[in-house]
């Protein structure tokens, strides 16, 4: 069956969709690449123009995006995109698996509520975000419903329009932690490949100290990424922090990407052995036991593809913003929003380096991802 | 012993009838049964709020789908002149939207079935490079390579316009379809495909005869993941076509971002664009499922 001229049909059937992907994908990011480090559209006057030259500033845009009073909006959507992460992320798994849990009770009717809590998958962010808006305006929807059932006050949650910022925070601060967590991040993926490979632990400490002092030099002298004491904010400064009027936006993700997570947690369940489950509880464990002990360290594959899964549409999350909170919004946005803002008035060179940090927040996610689950395919 | 140190020993024992209740409820077959139908029907409920809301909103008219004070009751009489008006004005984008859909699902199910045979059955050399290289393509963030795209698009003249975003959404397809087929067609065994070969079939006569017939499960699934992330994708929409050829997520996005008072309409559009993938979901949800855990890599 191989025989060459056959291999060599199979070979060339699959070579446009390479060329394309490889012009589509990695030579566009490498243009983009190159825009986050030029000068191009700096000057609104000549950013239209055909042939117009691009000069190398270097990191200029992304020390600019980082520490400059006007970018104040960046930095404001980068903090949300991290809050939204978190707390959407958490939200999804407690309720996804129970959910899951629930299910998983030999319940009557299981299809019609599986049916239930998946249908919000199929829609649009943007028919969610159109949706949730009426739901959680402040006069009316959500903050009516007590009224209408008890005949209660209605609520006065400002769900999608607060302006208050809970956990605080100086950008400065903030940015030594983010030292930190990439420091640490490193750290573990280190340790996680050298205990796979069994490195000795004297590796992982020298790896350690070596972390430690690239970030300490971090801290000190912002050597190895431009961030530095942004000028004094002005304008439209209200801090940094959790804003809000998110907690809208993530009630919105949650409930359309929930029954994802309980799809993948049931599939899981369902492929644990009843034998395993009997045995635990012949054995003595009660029921929340074979839960806890049995059940959720078997799903921890499952429970990490959902996190990397969600954690990626999150970190790139942009319609759902777009429809609640709308484009002008400085408080409730995200890079997506700004990027495309950047891109309608041909501030291409900022927009790109705005792009670029997407880009690689996602890459450290999904990259050691796809790698760990290419490698154990193979095995 | 002070009472310090007492107090959350006492507050521990407090708890134990209630922990006593949940163990025992989670020990009852019965019990448990009855407990978990209950919890299943309240989030069900809260599930299904924004549907019973999107419809009766849309059903009233302008004047009380903007009352707060009967916001939760069914319509006093129903309307549905909100359809009337959102039809005329959507309808363009929505067949530009089913123009759009049926063009790349289609384009980009059968490049996804060639991609995958070669992947799953065909020793390419090199596979194991490009084929995560592949893969990454579909997590990366669209903003990521717009620019350069919107200045290709333009140079070959498709900016603007259907063809240029069926092109967009094909190539964007590409790794997705090749692995829901790819994963599809390594359960096909070998030894099939070895007797179409002693039968004289070449790569071509394999496919078509014995791989194709087989596929429609596969089919099935990646026509409906394509359908619905393309019938709902919004950035390309957005960015890549002008007014008169948008597909409908862009003007639905406009009313929803606006400060409008009179929310039947926006309902209405709403329902209007929900439609199809919903249909789709309801029909042949399995599918879908199945396509939604394709998704996480491991088939």
């Amino acid at each position: 069956m191989y025989n060459r001229k056959d291999k060599a049909i199979a070979f060339l059937m699959i070579l446009p969709s390479l060329i394309l992907l490889a012009i589509f994908v990695y030579y566009f990011i490498g243009q983009t690449a190159w825009y986050s480090v030029s000068d191009w559209g700096t000057d609104p006057g000549t950013a239209l123009k055909k042939g117009v030259e691009k000069n190398y500033v270097g990191l200029d845009n992304y020390h600019t995006l980082m520490s400059s009073a006007s970018d104040y909006e960046f930095r404001v959507a980068f903090t949300n995109t991290l809050f939204f992460t978190i707390f959407f992320l958490g939200a999804c798994l407690t309720l996804g698996f129970f959910l899951a849990f629930l299910l998983d009770q030999r319940v009557k009717g299981e299809g019609v509520f599986r049916t239930i809590f998946l249908f919000p998958m199929s829609l649009s962010f943007v028919v969610t975000g159109t949706i949730w808006n009426w739901l959680l305006k402040p006069r009316g929807g959500l903050n009516v419903l007590p009224r209408k059932l008890f005949g209660a006050d209605p609520l006065e949650y400002k769900w999608i329009n607060s302006d208050s910022i809970l956990f605080k925070f100086e950008w400065m601060q903030g940015g030594d932690l983010f030292y930190l967590a990439i420091a640490l991040f490193a750290f573990a993926l280190f340790t996680y490949t050298a205990q796979k490979r069994h490195l000795s632990w004297m590796w992982v400490a020298v790896a350690g100290v070596v972390l430690w002092l690239i970030s300490s030099a971090g801290f000190w002298n912002n050597i190895w990424l431009p961030i530095d004491k942004p000028n004094l904010d002005i304008g439209t400064y209200n801090g940094y922090g959790y804003h809000a009027a998110l907690s809208g936006i993530i009630i919105a993700a949650t409930w359309q990407m929930a029954g994802y997570v309980m799809a993948l947690f049931l599939a899981g369940i369902r492929g644990i052995s009843e034998e395993l489950r009997e045995a635990a509880r012949v054995d003595g464990c009660t029921e929340l036991q074979v839960y806890l002990y049995i059940i959720l360290p078997q799903l921890r594959p499952i429970a990490l593809s959902a996190i990397i899964i969600l954690g990626h549409i999150s970190l790139k999350i942009f319609d759902l913003v777009y429809a609640m909170a709308g484009i002008d919004n400085t408080d409730v946005t995200v890079p997506g929003i700004l990027m495309i803002k950047g891109f309608r008035s041909n501030e291409w060179a900022r927009s790109s380096a705005v792009a670029m940090v997407m880009l690689f927040a996602i890459s450290l996610v999904v990259i050691p991802y796809l790698w760990t689950n290419l490698r154990t395919e193979k095995q | 012993m002070n009472s310090l140190t007492i107090f959350p020993r006492t507050l521990i024992q407090m708890t134990k009838p209630l922990r006593a209740t949940v163990a025992r409820i989670l020990g009852n077959k019965s019990l448990r049964s009855v407990a978990a139908h209950a919890l299943l029907i309240l989030l069900a409920a809260f599930f299904l709020i924004p549907v019973y809301m999107v419809i009766i909103t849309a059903l009233k008219e302008a004047s009380e789908a903007g009352r707060e004070v009967t916001a939760w009751d069914l319509p006093s009489k129903l309307n549905f002149e909100s359809f009337e008006i959102v039809w005329n004005d959507l309808s363009p984008n929505l067949r530009n939207s089913f123009l759009l859909v049926t063009a790349a699902t289609a384009i980009s199910a059968l490049v996804g079935s060639m991609n995958g045979y070669v992947l799953a059955k065909w020793r390419v050399p090199g596979a194991s490079v490009f084929f995560p290289l592949m893969l990454f393509g579909m997590f990366i963030p669209y903003q990521a390579i717009l620019i350069p795209l919107f200045k290709f698009m333009d140079n070959v003249n498709l900016y603007g316009g259907l063809p240029g975003l069926v092109l967009v959404h094909v190539v964007y397809g590409i790794p997705i379809t090749t692995l829901i087929f790819r994963n599809f067609y390594v359960d096909i065994p070998n030894e099939l495909l070895e007797a179409g070969a002693i039968d004289g079939a070449g790569f071509f006569g394999i496919y078509t005869k014995i791989v194709f017939p087989l596929s429609l499960p596969g089919f099935v699934v990646v026509v409906i993941w394509q359908f619905t992330q393309i019938w709902n994708e919004f950035l390309f929409a957005v960015t890549l076509v002008k007014d008169k050829w948008q597909p409908i997520t862009v003007p639905l996005a406009d009313t929803a971002g606006g400060i409008s008072v009179d929310w039947n309409e926006p309902m209405a559009g709403a329902i209007l664009a929900a439609l199809p993938t919903l249909l789709v979901y309801i029909i042949m949800g399995r599918w879908f499922i199945r396509g939604l855990l394709a998704g996480s890599i491991k088939g």
